[in-house]
């Protein structure tokens, strides 16, 4: 194994990988920051120029692209409100607020330093870990999924203002994740007799009207906050630095780095949870054990980093089950999955042994180009973020409306989609207006379909036991995730308790 | 009188079909991108290009496990032949039957070539205690067993209809999210087989899985040491079909160039060994034999729903 690496790493070390790995980057981040076409999506479009290629440079162009589109995803997060992919719904939180206080900058750099350390740990996790994690795949069966979607549901405790509104929310979202085809069983769910409805509604789409349309709304009614905005980014520009500050602030906290690339990472292993899962639980643990947890969604740059660390520590990990067993760990896995094989690859065991060159060529390549990131990202990144800043509001109101529109529209060429869009926009802002939080509303379309496709898979799996129901408190891994459950239940009324006795400690000194 | 017939007939299409193809043609994939059926139709898209002697245009639109698709290509899609849409069986047959309105009829699908199939393989781990088949069926008339496979109403769940109903046993099916997503299911020993397609299989077999059994009528070249259903006894051939389809009203002239296109790209050396590596195996049914086939398949499911009161209300 290890010759093999070293072969690989000359292999890699040649100009045309590397000139492989920046295009496949920047063509990533390309589609990452556009809303609609997700990583997925890319990578699909990308498929037919890789059947003429050895397949050591496609699956290296592939690898690369999907790294910057995962990256890619979280600019139009910060900048606009909008996650170019739903790996970067949790960027939003704090990467916008930034911007609003002028420290768009900042939150570039910040997300920018998370995707490159989450990138490399995933890879690293990866390359040391990849047979031992493999088990680790198989020790989760539906109930685990269950308890993990139902831990997710804790996190709206940790995004909602009032606790009664975020529930109330959150439940919104997973009735929207009931519409259409059910996913075990096969009945027709709430589609008021519209035959397009049988598809449900696209987690992109729900993202982009409920992020984005109360943005344009809010930039529409009220320019002048943006010009304070404008105002404040242009002054930091004027004292310089921003760069190294930023870089050296994140790189003083290196535990929220580590915790969220290891998230990730574990998260990736999962197949059927990804990246728009990995990136809620890193902000949300990063929120949880933060000195600084009050200042969170109100512009904290942990909260941009730990879920741009997740989410980019996907792509290595998700690559465990992808190469060990042949089951794609997240959606654009399934694409390079098609690759290994169009080209007689089969992944498994011999897949390290006979063709170790080959694979450790591009599992480094992938590392190599999270590295590549970092001074692709600095250009780019900043350049979008400069080029945002300084379009008029009223350019940018309308760009991010047609943008809106094309992108649910590109989803599934559905014109449907965009009018589910608009609808969900309009119902976003009026929801938020009496305190019901859009992104509770998003958490809940995202679960929703774990916790249903977990239970009803796992009571039907049980049909031998006496109680199948019972199932789902007897497995040791799920009382494990059970107990995360009470504690992630328990922890906000604990430290509210904290934080009542610590106020009381201060009036009474 | 001939040259009236014939001027009525340029009319109705016949001119049209003459010179078609003169642009590029939609070839609409009903399912996500990166999928079986999406990496076909990339796979195609170079060579049928060289057979059309116009560009053609790849694109999604997914939903309802293709339904969506289907039903927009059944209703709204305008039949000139430059829209091409991927059908699959026993899907197009099983949604009609199953759901209350999927959008279009089976017969509203009209095929022009059915190009690839994969049949299901029963497959259980390498510490199962069954060997064999039979084995297996025995042990299931004395307890509750459950096969995995990948969504409700198809081929794989069909597949376990049928072999409920031929052996007379009362297997559970337990369906995933696609054919992967249930293979760490049976590693793991949350059920106790699956009922997978013969690609799948492959790949279990590298991780010490046991195919106790494939689904056609004689044994697959890639899997010689697995039996067939029909071996032990069981009648049970079932699996998935991939061809491409067109608007109900499209002209048969049209239908018969579309069918010659997608037969050329069949005989492609580059596109047959890429299939084979995805383990596809190759058809070649042109419009009518493939409608024949389908209505045998829907004679087949509608009995096997019924039988179990899975037919719609």
């Amino acid at each position: 194994m290890l010759v093999d690496i070293g072969n690989a790493l000359i292999q890699v070390a040649t100009p045309t990988m590397l000139l492989l790995c920046i295009a496949g980057v920047i063509g990533g981040m390309a589609v990452g920051a556009t809303p609609g076409l997700s990583a997925t999506v890319g990578l699909a479009l990308l498929l037919p120029i890789t059947f003429a290629m050895e397949p050591t440079t496609g699956l290296v162009l592939m690898g690369a692209f999907y790294m910057g589109a995962i990256y890619g995803g979280s600019f139009t997060a910060i900048l606009v409100n909008t996650p170019g992919t739903p790996s970067s719904i949790a960027t939003t939180f704090d990467g916008y607020p930034m911007t609003q206080q002028g420290r768009s900058e900042a939150a570039i750099v910040a997300s920018t330093v998370g995707s490159v350390v989450g990138g490399v740990i995933g890879v690293i996790g990866l390359i040391v870990l990849a047979p031992l994690l493999a088990q680790v795949v198989l020790a989760f069966g539906p109930q685990e999924y269950f308890w993990m979607g139902v831990f997710g549901l804790t996190m709206i405790a940790g995004i909602a203002p009032s606790l009664i509104k975020g529930i109330a929310a959150g439940f919104l979202g997973l009735l929207i994740s009931t519409i259409g085809i059910s996913p075990v069983g096969g009945e027709v769910r709430f589609t008021f007799g519209i035959t397009d409805m049988q598809g449900g509604v696209p987690l992109i789409v729900a993202l982009i009207g409920l992020f984005t349309i109360p943005t344009i709304v809010d930039l529409v009614i009220a320019p002048e906050s943006r010009s304070m905005e404008v105002e404040a980014d242009g002054d930091r520009r004027k004292r310089g630095g921003e760069v190294r500050r930023t870089v050296r602030d994140i790189l003083s906290r290196p535990v929220n780095l580590l915790r969220s690339s290891a998230i990730g990472t574990f998260v990736g292993i999962l197949p059927g949870a990804g990246g728009s899962i990995a990136n809620l639980i890193a902000y949300n643990e990063a929120k949880r054990t933060s000195k600084r947890r009050a200042n969170f969604g109100k512009g904290e740059i942990d909260g941009v980093v730990a879920p741009e660390a997740a989410n980019n520590a996907v792509v290595g990990g998700g690559m465990v089950p992808l190469l060990t067993l042949g089951i794609p760990g997240a959606p654009p896995d399934a694409v390079i999955y098609g690759v290994l094989l169009l080209h007689g690859l089969r992944p498994g065991p011999e897949l390290f042994d006979e063709q170790g060159v080959l694979t450790f060529t591009f599992i480094l390549a992938v590392g190599l180009s999270a590295l590549l990131m970092a001074p692709i990202g600095l250009v780019a990144g900043r350049g979008l973020q400069r080029a945002v800043v300084r379009t008029p509001t009223y350019y940018l109101a309308p760009t991010i409306a047609l943008l809106t529109a094309v992108g649910s529209y590109a989803v599934r060429n559905s014109p449907l989609d965009v009018v589910i869009m608009v609808l969900l926009g309009l119902a976003g802002y009026g929801l938020r207006k009496v305190g019901l939080p859009p992104a509770a509303i998003v958490l809940g379309v995202v679960l929703g379909p774990i916790i249903e496709t977990g239970f009803a898979q796992g009571l039907l799996a049980a049909t031998g036991d006496a109680h199948p129901w019972m199932s789902f408190f007897t497995r040791p891994l799920s009382l494990g995730i059970i107990v995360l459950v009470v504690l992630g239940l328990a922890w906000p009324l604990v430290t509210a308790r904290k934080e009542k006795r610590q106020a009381e400690k201060e009036l009474v000194s | 009188m001939i040259l009236a017939g014939c001027a009525q007939q340029s009319d109705t299409g016949g001119a049209a079909a003459e010179d078609y193809p003169n642009k590029s043609i939609q070839y609409i994939i009903p399912f996500d991108p990166g999928g079986e059926s999406d990496i076909t139709a990339r796979l195609q898209q170079g060579p049928l290009k060289d057979a059309f002697g116009e560009s053609v245009a790849v694109s999604n639109r997914p939903g309802g496990g293709g339904a969506v698709g289907w039903s927009q290509l059944a209703t709204e899609a305008k039949p000139d032949g430059y829209t091409l849409m991927g059908a699959n069986l026993p899907h197009i047959v099983l949604q009609p039957l199953a759901r209350d309105d999927a959008g279009y009829e089976t017969e509203e699908i009209k095929w022009a070539y059915i190009f690839e199939s994969t049949p299901n393989a029963f497959v259980v781990a390498k510490d199962s205690p069954y060997d064999t088949i039979e084995e297996f069926v025995a042990a299931a008339k004395k307890e509750k067993l459950t096969v995995g496979g990948s969504s409700s109403f198809s081929a794989n769940h069909m597949g376990t209809l049928a072999l409920n109903k031929e052996a007379g046993i009362d297997l559970t099916y337990v369906p995933f999210s696609g054919t992967s997503a249930a293979t760490p299911a049976l590693l793991g020993g949350q059920v106790d087989a699956l009922m997978s397609y013969n690609t799948e299989a492959l790949d279990l077999l590298d991780h010490g899985g046991k195919v106790l059994a494939v689904a056609s009528d004689e044994r697959l070249a890639e899997l010689p040491d697995a039996p067939t259903f029909k071996e032990a006894g069981y009648d049970v051939t079932i699996g998935a079909w991939r061809g491409v389809a067109v608007p109900p009203d499209t002209p048969d002239e049209i239908v018969e160039k579309v069918a010659d296109a997608f037969a050329k790209v069949n005989k492609d050396p580059e596109v047959r060994s890429k299939m084979e590596k995805l383990g596809f195996h190759i058809e070649d049914m042109g419009p009518e034999e493939s409608a024949e086939f389908t209505a045998d398949q829907q004679a087949e499911a509608k009995d096997l729903l019924e039988r179990f009161d899975l037919l719609k209300k």
